[in-house]
Formats: C-alpha cells, sequence, structure tokens
C-alpha cells in the first residue's frame, strides 16, 4: 500500500493540479494552486517579471499563478487559516522529497523537517 | 560597517547608488574608466548579476575589483543561475574580500536573455536568499555547519511595487524583511500613485524597512518603448511614452521625466535614497546628481597594484 501511495497521489492530483510530486505539498495555503507550476517553481509569491495583465514572465499567454491563488484563496471555500497562510515564509524545496508521497510525508512530519540553519534563523519569525 | 549600513541605520542621510556597468572584457581599466565617470557622484555601486539573462564577468569579480579601487559595491545575487551551495559560496566569497553588502533576489527569467535554451535553476527563490544570507551571518551554513568568524552582511532584496497583484507587493516586501532584509531596492516604476501607495505601506507597516528607489536614465521614447515592451514587469503608460516622443526635443524630456522622476521618489514617506541605472552613459548623469543637490565626492580610483 505504502509503495503504491505515489502512485495514488499522482494520479489524482496530476490531472486537477498538475502535481508536480515535490513530496512537500502546500496547495491548501497557495489557493489551491500548485506553486511548482510555475515557470520558476517559485514557493514564496509572484516574481517582479508578473506582465500588467496578470500574465507570467515566462509563459505570456499563461496567468501567473501567484495572482491565480491570490484571487482563489479568497474565491473558494476554503477555511480562513488556509487563506492566512498564502504569504507566509516556505523554505526551499527538499529534493530528496521529489517523487515521494506528500500525504505519508505530512504523516510521518518528514516534510516539516529543515535544513539546521533555516530552522535557528526563521524559528523566531514564526515561520 | 558598510557606508551603505552606516547611512541608512545611522543617520538621515539619503543613499545614493547606482548601477555598475555589466563588464565583458577590458580588464581593469574598463572597471577604472566606468569608476572615474560614476563613483564621485554615489554611495556605492551595484554588481549586478548576469543582468537581464546574458552572461557576463562574474557578480562576485566585478565586485571585487569595484572594492579595489575603492568603491563600495552592493552585490547582486540572482537565483537563476546558481544552486544553494553556489550561491552560498558566492556570498562567502565575497566576504572574504570584505564585501558587506548584499541584495539577493530571484532574478529574471532565462527566457528573457540569449541563452534561452540553457536550464533555470531557481533552487531558491528571492525571500529564501535573504534567508540563506541571513543563516551566514549568524556563523553557519544552511546545513547548519559552523562558520567562524561568521560573515557580516548588510542585506537587502528588491521589490516591484508596480506589478499584479500588486495590492499584494507590500505583503510580499514585508516577507523579505521577516526574511531578513533591511534594504529594497525597487524596480524602476512608471506609475507615480502606486510607487507612492507602496512606499506609504512599508513606511507604516515597517519603518525600519529602507526603500530605495530606483530611476532609469533613458535616452528617448524608443528606451522607453523598448523597455515597455521587453521588460517583464514594467509598464509605461502611453502618456509618458508620448510626453517624450511629442516634445520638440525628446532627449531633454526623457531627461526631465527622469528629474521628475527623482524628486517624487526622493518626497515619499520611507524611501532613504535613489538608485540610478544610466542607460545614456554621457553628461546627463552628472546633471541629474547635481540637479539632486549631489556634490561630487572626490574619491578618483587609487592607483591599482598592477595596472601598467
Amino acid at each position: 500500500m505504502l509503495k503504491l501511495l505515489p502512485l495514488i497521489e499522482d494520479a489524482i492530483k496530476k490531472p486537477i493540479w498538475g502535481c508536480q510530486m515535490c513530496g512537500q505539498c502546500v496547495l491548501h495555503s497557495t489557493g489551491m494552486v500548485c506553486p511548482m507550476t510555475c515557470p520558476k517553481t517559485l514557493r514564496n509569491g509572484p516574481c517582479g517579471g508578473v506582465r500588467e495583465n496578470g500574465n507570467c514572465e515566462v509563459k505570456p499567454d499563461m496567468q501567473c499563478i501567484w495572482v491565480k491563488a491570490y484571487e482563489r484563496k479568497d474565491k473558494l471555500p476554503l477555511p480562513n487559516s488556509w487563506r492566512s497562510h498564502y504569504n507566509d515564509l516556505r523554505p526551499p524545496v527538499d529534493m530528496q522529497l521529489k517523487g515521494t508521497s506528500s500525504w505519508l510525508n505530512l504523516l510521518t512530519k518528514r516534510d516539516q523537517k529543515r535544513p539546521a540553519g533555516w530552522q535557528a534563523v526563521t524559528e523566531n519569525t514564526g515561520e | 560597517m558598510s557606508r551603505v549600513s552606516e547611512i541608512l541605520e545611522n543617520s538621515k542621510e539619503m543613499l545614493f547608488t547606482v548601477e555598475f556597468p555589466e563588464i565583458d572584457s577590458g580588464g581593469m581599466e574598463r572597471i577604472a574608466k566606468h569608476v572615474d565617470r560614476i563613483a564621485p557622484w554615489f554611495d556605492a555601486a551595484n554588481s549586478t548579476d548576469n543582468t537581464a539573462a546574458h552572461a557576463h564577468a562574474s557578480n562576485t569579480a566585478v565586485a571585487i575589483a569595484m572594492k579595489i579601487y575603492g568603491v563600495e559595491p552592493i552585490l547582486q545575487i540572482v537565483c537563476r543561475d546558481k544552486n544553494r551551495l553556489a550561491i552560498q559560496s558566492d556570498l562567502m566569497g565575497a566576504a572574504l574580500h570584505g564585501i558587506e553588502n548584499v541584495v539577493m533576489l530571484t532574478g529574471d527569467d532565462v527566457s528573457a536573455g540569449d541563452e534561452p535554451e540553457a536550464r533555470r535553476v531557481f533552487d531558491l527563490d528571492g525571500p529564501q536568499a535573504v534567508v540563506v544570507a541571513k543563516v551566514l551571518t549568524t556563523g553557519q551554513y544552511l546545513s547548519g555547519r559552523k562558520i567562524d568568524p561568521a560573515p557580516n552582511f548588510y542585506i537587502g532584496a528588491v521589490e516591484n511595487p508596480a506589478a499584479p497583484p500588486i495590492e499584494h507587493r507590500i505583503q510580499r516586501a514585508l516577507k523579505k524583511h521577516r526574511a531578513g532584509a533591511r534594504f529594497l531596492q525597487l524596480q524602476i516604476c512608471y506609475h507615480p500613485d502606486r510607487l507612492e501607495d507602496f512606499c506609504r505601506g512599508i513606511s507604516e507597516l515597517a519603518p525600519n524597512l529602507h526603500i530605495i528607489p530606483t530611476v532609469v536614465l533613458v535616452k528617448n521614447e524608443k528606451s522607453l518603448n523598448f523597455m515597455n515592451d521587453k521588460v517583464p514587469g514594467i509598464d509605461i503608460p502611453q502618456s509618458t511614452i508620448e510626453r517624450v516622443r511629442d516634445s520638440t526635443d525628446p532627449g531633454e524630456a526623457a531627461y526631465q521625466l527622469v528629474l521628475e522622476q527623482s524628486l517624487h521618489a526622493l518626497s515619499l514617506p520611507g524611501v532613504r535614497g535613489l538608485h540610478v541605472i544610466d542607460f545614456r552613459r554621457e553628461h546627463s548623469l552628472e546633471r541629474l546628481m547635481r540637479e539632486l543637490g549631489r556634490t561630487p565626492q572626490l574619491q578618483s580610483p587609487i592607483e591599482y597594484q598592477w595596472r601598467k
């Protein structure tokens, strides 16, 4: 079952959210828009290259996923606690988790593991 | 303590910084030529990191070269070309040469440059890169491995006050402040109202976050059109472009636009200086600085020991 979990997660989340199986899902905090679908895979909000019409710097025909997330976090019927996480300071992606199940990593708290330096500096900022 | 941090943290003076031209070749003589022209007018100069996704002499190498000539560098580091190991080694290499001012930014995409087929990295993003610089100052690498003594960085970030979602930009800047940024160099902004709202918001919510808006000395309406069309995140109202285009002297009108932008920016709450990018590369830089009340500081380049 555990071996099947990444396959099941991928099968569900890829068609709906374009899931990239980063293994450390933050969808709930980004208006159910996956930040890994940003061409720059930015986890901390819109870059400075967003076009005047709200579209992506890299793909001019695509809406910036962070603009989309900004709108959806308020439009979708999400808990307020999720909305309030939009501007969280998210740690760098742990590349070791790529391809693993974020559900499992959530249960085991593996996705909460931060580099020691990151932990030390962000401890007091409530991140 | 760097001059930049001294001015921003311990004085009420305005800080004037300039974008050092990108360097490809020509050795230290080329550096000296730029230093001669711009150094007397500024407190510090930004050493850019493969600006607009075009390869140039490395950010750290140019920052060291500037320092040799007595110019205080602000080292820019972008996340496009280097992973977290390389970014930390850039920072530590700079620290080795006594470079303290750093500006950590996400950086534009490889598709903005002349090698769009390159692999984009973005192992970190702008706010994460700010944290990484901060981590080093606490005497450890990101991994926790000790550094003794710890390097001393004065950390800055950037923000674009005019890009969507505009109402979120203040919060995003505050995130960088929480991450460890003490000052913000802003993207050039052709919407005075957006710049004003941004600065007002920051000065109310984070009075200790120093804002340095940017102006770009452009030649004429062609440069404005170029930026408007080619630089993502920069939007220039058509009326602004027409004002320059329809003038009897477009060069002078372009200059007056920059002077007006500078005076406006310097009048805003929370603003502690001005960053200047010079695309004209002639006497108008000197003229702008004089008209902003700056007097040239006598710091002709020191004789470089390897100079023939």
